[in-house]
Parts: C-alpha cells; structure tokens; sequence
C-alpha cells in the first residue's frame, strides 16, 4: 500500500489522461466496459468506453445491469470476464510442427507476447493474479507464456465502492481493500462535491506515471472518505463463507449426502469454472492443415464438469455429476490449500452469479458445517 | 522464426523410432532416440510425453533401462487415437518427445530391505526398469520377487525375459494369468493370489505395485495381509495428463497431482483417497 503522504487526487480528466500515458508507453490499455448487457473487459481508449453510470445486480443466477443515478466509472462489483482471459488466455497457440518425409521440425510461436495496463483491478482480482502465479510460476515448472504476459502488466487497481448481491472478499480476507501486487490504486468519489479518483500508487514506476498526471496533493478529508468508503462496501457483502476450517470440513464430508442434493442441480455446464478467476485448468487440441504437413497444437481453457477432463483408457474417472461438482469445490476450497498454500477462492461471486441454477459455493459450505454443529448439539 | 524456447517445458523435442518390436497382440515397443541431446536419464518409474504428428501427445512409461539413456524405450498398447498411431510408427518415423516427467520407484531408498513387485498387465513396463536398476546392484537388495498377472497366455509381456529372469537364482518370478486353455500349465488367478506364495521378509519389506486401480487396490491388501508395513508399499497412479507439469489440472488425485508428485506414490499419501470412488 503506498505511504498516504504519497495519496493524490486526480479528476476524470486525470483517469482519461492515465489512459493516454500508459498507452504512449506501448501498453495495451484493458478496462471495464459494457459488452453483450454485462460489464466486461475489453480494450479502452478514453474514459468514454467505461460503464458510466451503470452498476451490476447480482444474485444466485441472476445479473442485471442497472442505471446509476451518477456518473460513476466503477460503480458496479465484477462481471463474468477476469483478468486471466488477459494473463492465461482461453485459447493460445503453443507451437506448431512440420513434416517433410520421415523429419518433424517444430515452429515456436514468436510473436512479442502484448503488454497489458489493466485498469478497475479489485482487491479479489489481485488476489487471484497472486494465485494463478502460485500454479503458473511457483512450481518446478514456469509457464513461459504466462510468465511474459504477467511480468509486462501495468496494474491500476480499483477499490470497490459497492458490493455485489454474491461478493464475498471480506470473509476470504481477500477485499475489499486492495492491500498489494498494485501499481496504482483508484479509489472513486462519486458524490460530495466534485467525481474525483484517491490515487495512491504502490510500486515506484506507478509513482511515476502518477508524476504525469494532472494531480493535486489528497487533502486528508478525502483519504478519511475513501477509506469510509471500502469500510462501507466490507460490511454490505451480499454473502458470507462461513468463518470455520473450510479445507478440513470438506475433507471430512467427501461422502456427505449433500453432494447428490447439489448433483439434482448442477448441469454441469461448467460456468462456474470459466467464469473463476483462478480456475486454471487447459486441454491441448492438436489439429493438421488440408496437406497434411503442419499441425498446430493449441491449449484451451477446460473444465473439470466434462466428462473427458477425467477420461482414462476404460471411461471417465468422475463420471457422476456428483463426483465432478465435488471435485470443483473440494479443489477450489480444500486440495488447493495443500497444493498451492492458499485457498483457491478469492470470495468474487463470479461462480454464483454466473451458475444457471444458481448453485451458491457459500450456502453448500453452510449446508455441510451446519450440519456437523447440529450433530455435535445432539 | 524464432529459435527454440528450451525453457518451455510444453514444447516437444522432436526425435525418431530407432526400432518397433510386438510384444503381444495389441501392444508394441518402441526404442526412441533421446531427441535433441545424446542422452535422456530417467528413473525408474518415470514417464515421457510422446507426441504423434497432428494426432496427439499422451504419457507412455519409460519401460527400458535406466543405464542406456541414450535409448527411450517405451512399452505402448494401442488401446486410443494417440496410443494406436504410436504403436503405428516404423522405425525412422518421426516423434515428439517431453520428458522425463514424474516421481519414480523408490529404489534407493529399498536398498537393504527385500523388494515384492506386483504388476498387472501393462503395469509390468513401468516396473521393469526398477527391476534392470536393482539387478544390476542386485547386492545391495535382500530377496527380490516379481509377481506378474496377465489376461491370458497370449498376454504375457517380455515373455522371453521372465523366463530368463525365471531361472536366476537370485530372483523369484511368479506368473499368473486371468484365463487359459488347456496347453497353459502355470497357475490361473490373479495376480494377487501369488503374494503369499511369495518368500520374504513382510518385516523389512518394500513392495512396488502397477496395474489396474483396482487390481492395486487389492494388491494392498494382501500385503497388508502378509504383514507389510503400509509405509512401505508404493503405487503408480494413472490418471488423465494433459501437460505433466502441474498446470493444466486434469491428473488431480485429490490434492496430489499424478504427474509430478507421482505416478508413484506412497500408499500412506492416498490410502484415504485409494478407497473412495470417482476421486
């Protein structure tokens, strides 16, 4: 977190400039906008493309945009994109190979891997980032592909003015105060007196595109503001995970009958795993031209919920719905822990608001802990 | 064109079949050359990536010798898409190699205890290269058993080696087959029942187990049976790969990845997964 001395405040011409600053530096400008009735992320190229004045409803199935009664950039929670789209794209190709005769000769993607500016990052999304870089860069393998994008991104992180019906962060310990991995952070003062952006910078570079934007010193009356503001969004979460060992009491639960009340629901569609923001997981397609002389080997997101994700020679190893939910969850809130050393779940909503049954990780976690504290009552 | 990125562990070293050998009606053995380099060590239990031109990329064991890396032997049935275009390839023929991938036998930490192998089927080619490594220190090794079940007669993979390996004093093999005619003359079963016919010591005991799931499963318990320790026994998983490197997710045990924390892993590490269904 930058020192508050360092705090400035900037206007919307400020914001609009920060877009112009970090696009003359080469960077691929990437925000919020409004795309296909959700807010989305996509590139930008003023303050204009923002979703001004809109706001997100979320709930158990449900996501609506709304009419603010402001101007607001970021006045909603989070839409169905996450930066990994950007970072561990749904579709990269990894190479490609040719054959002449009995010779196989493989061709390496050169292309220069893009340098992204993210702006409207919230505290649950860098907590993700942080994650995904555990799974991509933290293990005896590095993903080079990964690794380029990651390393190249300028971040300006947002603090959420309001929570969404299904956000969570505060319980995860993961929002909604942006804490770190920043190197600008925004936060939006919408109403009293003039729309202007709190912009502390936490890395030296993000100081110094702060240098070039038209900013005046915070008076301490807006920092006192901002910071009402994120205390204000932390106690509005619209759900909660319940404050109890997660990772252990669904290891104690993996036959709980539970599993086939939430398999009468599920369709296995895998929303919840491709709207997540650290779901991770990638199939390979490998595919060749009409002549038959160059393939192309392409990586693709996937999901747990097929049934080919756990095909072995002789059928699939989870092929009840059942078994695929409980492998989604039990991962996302238990193995990940032992895997990674942190909870796979920032606490977004994303899973709840974007699951056509409305299928709600949090109440699935009551259902399994309120149950063991009634058998220990008894 | 950029020149390769060595440090992409995703991209395969292209590389070609020196020789293809049958082994029994649907399954063939392949010696690879290393692929970019003169030699490709592995150890025992360890597996390679193999990419078929166009068609895909699949983990096949590393079935050979661990002291002749500068050939990877690999034991294939052609039982899928990828699996029967590699068991297609002739010598010369081109293939992609990744690898090695994964946690192998234990063999240097048996050292000084007597070693009971267990394979079912195909599981005997991961196995065989822990046997080659224990062999050729065989001093160093109490009593060594092979216990090895097939479908049938017709089955029996490396036949002509278990019957060299038959008549080593220093080694007890033990053959069983699931169903035979009436020209089989050893024993019909499965592979299991020929643990307590084994001699060692259940005491000071490490056991290595491959084949099908629940063929291992049983494995365990006529090991546990005959008195081994659970500590010691060992199994190698075998689960969906994608990459082998941990990120792409489809190998998932429970909280252990197959392809690099195994596929050999401790009895102890997933004797409460081993038992539940669809983990």
């Amino acid at each position: 977190m930058g020192k508050t001395s360092d705090a400035a405040l900037i206007t919307r011409v400020g914001v609009q400039r920060l877009i112009e600053v970090l696009t003359a530096r080469g960077y691929q400008v990437i925000g919020p906008t409004v795309r296909n009735g959700a807010i989305g992320y996509d590139a930008i190229a003023g303050i204009g493309d923002f979703p001004v004045g809109w706001t997100d409803e979320q709930d158990g199935g449900h996501y609506r945009l709304r009419r603010r009664d402001d101007a607001a950039f970021f006045g909603y929670a989070v839409g169905p994109h996450s930066w990994k789209r950007y970072l561990h794209p749904p579709r990269l190709r990894l190479w490609r190979a040719q054959r002449s005769g009995d010779e196989m000769r493989i061709i390496d993607e050169d292309d220069e891997p893009p340098r992204y500016a993210f702006i409207g990052v919230r505290a649950c999304e860098l907590n993700a980032i942080a994650i995904q870089d555990k799974v991509f860069l933290g293990g005896p393998y590095v993903d080079p592909h990964y690794r380029s994008r990651r390393e190249a991104i300028f971040t300006v992180a947002v603090n959420c003015a309001v929570a969404g019906g299904t956000c969570f962060c505060a319980s995860m310990g993961t929002g909604p105060k942006v804490e770190a991995g920043f190197d600008l952070a925004l936060t939006e003062i919408v109403h009293d007196g003039e729309h202007r952006f709190l912009v502390e910078p936490g890395t030296d570079f993000g100081a110094q595109v702060l240098a070039e934007l038209p900013y005046r010193p915070a008076p301490p009356a807006d920092i006192d503001t901002a910071r009402a503001i994120v205390e204000r969004t932390a106690q509005s979460m619209g759900r909660e995970m319940p404050a109890t060992d997660v990772p252990a009491l669904l290891r104690r639960n993996l036959e709980h009958s539970r599993w086939d009340d939430v398999a009468e629901r599920c369709l296995t569609c895998g929303n919840c795993t491709m709207v997540c923001p650290t779901c991770f997981c990638t199939s390979v397609e490998d595919e060749t031209d009409l002549s038959g002389t160059m393939a192309t080997r392409t990586r693709r997101w996937d999901s747990c919920f097929t049934m080919d994700f756990s095909y072995i020679h002789g059928g699939s190893v989870r092929s009840s719905t059942r078994a695929r939910y409980r492998q989604w969850m039990t991962h996302k809130l238990s193995t990940w822990v032992e895997q990674f050393g942190t909870s796979g779940c920032v606490g977004c909503g994303r899973c709840i608001s974007w699951c056509p049954v409305g299928i709600d990780i949090t109440e699935e976690v009551r259902v399994l802990h309120e149950d063991e504290c009634d058998g220990d009552d008894s | 064109m950029r020149l390769s990125m060595p440090s992409d562990p995703m991209r395969p070293a292209p590389t070609r079949v020196l020789t293809r050998r049958r082994e029994v009606a649907d399954t063939w053995t392949l010696e690879l050359e290393p692929g970019g380099t003169a030699e490709r060590p592995f150890a025992p239990g360890q597996f390679n990536m193999l990419y078929v031109f166009g068609v895909g990329e699949i983990p096949i064991s590393l079935s050979g010798d661990p002291a002749s890396p500068h050939r990877q032997v690999h034991t294939v049935r052609a039982v899928g898409p990828v699996s029967r275009a590699l068991a297609a390839l002739g010598p010369d023929a081109a293939v992609g190699v990744r690898g090695p991938f994964g946690q192998g036998w234990p063999v240097e930490a048996a050292a000084g205890a007597d070693v009971v192998l267990i394979a079912g089927g195909l599981g005997l080619a991961p196995l065989r290269p822990a046997l080659y490594y224990i062999l050729s220190r065989r001093a160093r090794y109490g009593r060594v058993v092979l216990l090895y079940g097939a479908r049938s007669p017709g089955d029996i993979l490396f036949r002509r080696e278990l019957e060299r390996w038959r008549r080593r004093t220093d080694l007890e093999v033990r053959v069983t087959v699931d169903h035979a005619g009436s020209d089989w003359l050893g024993r019909v079963g499965v592979a299991t029942n020929l643990v307590p016919l084994a001699s060692f010591d259940p005491g000071d005991t490490v056991a290595f187990v491959c084949g099908p799931e629940v063929m291992m499963r049983f494995a365990v318990a006529a090991l546990r049976e005959a008195g081994v320790d659970t500590a010691a026994i060992y199994l190698s998983m075998e689960r969906n790969m994608k990459c082998a490197i941990g990120h792409c997710g489809h190998c998932q045990f429970g909280p252990t990845f197959v392809c690099k924390d195994g596929p050999v892993l401790s009895f102890e590490r997933i004797r409460g997964l081993l038992s539940r269904k669809e983990i």
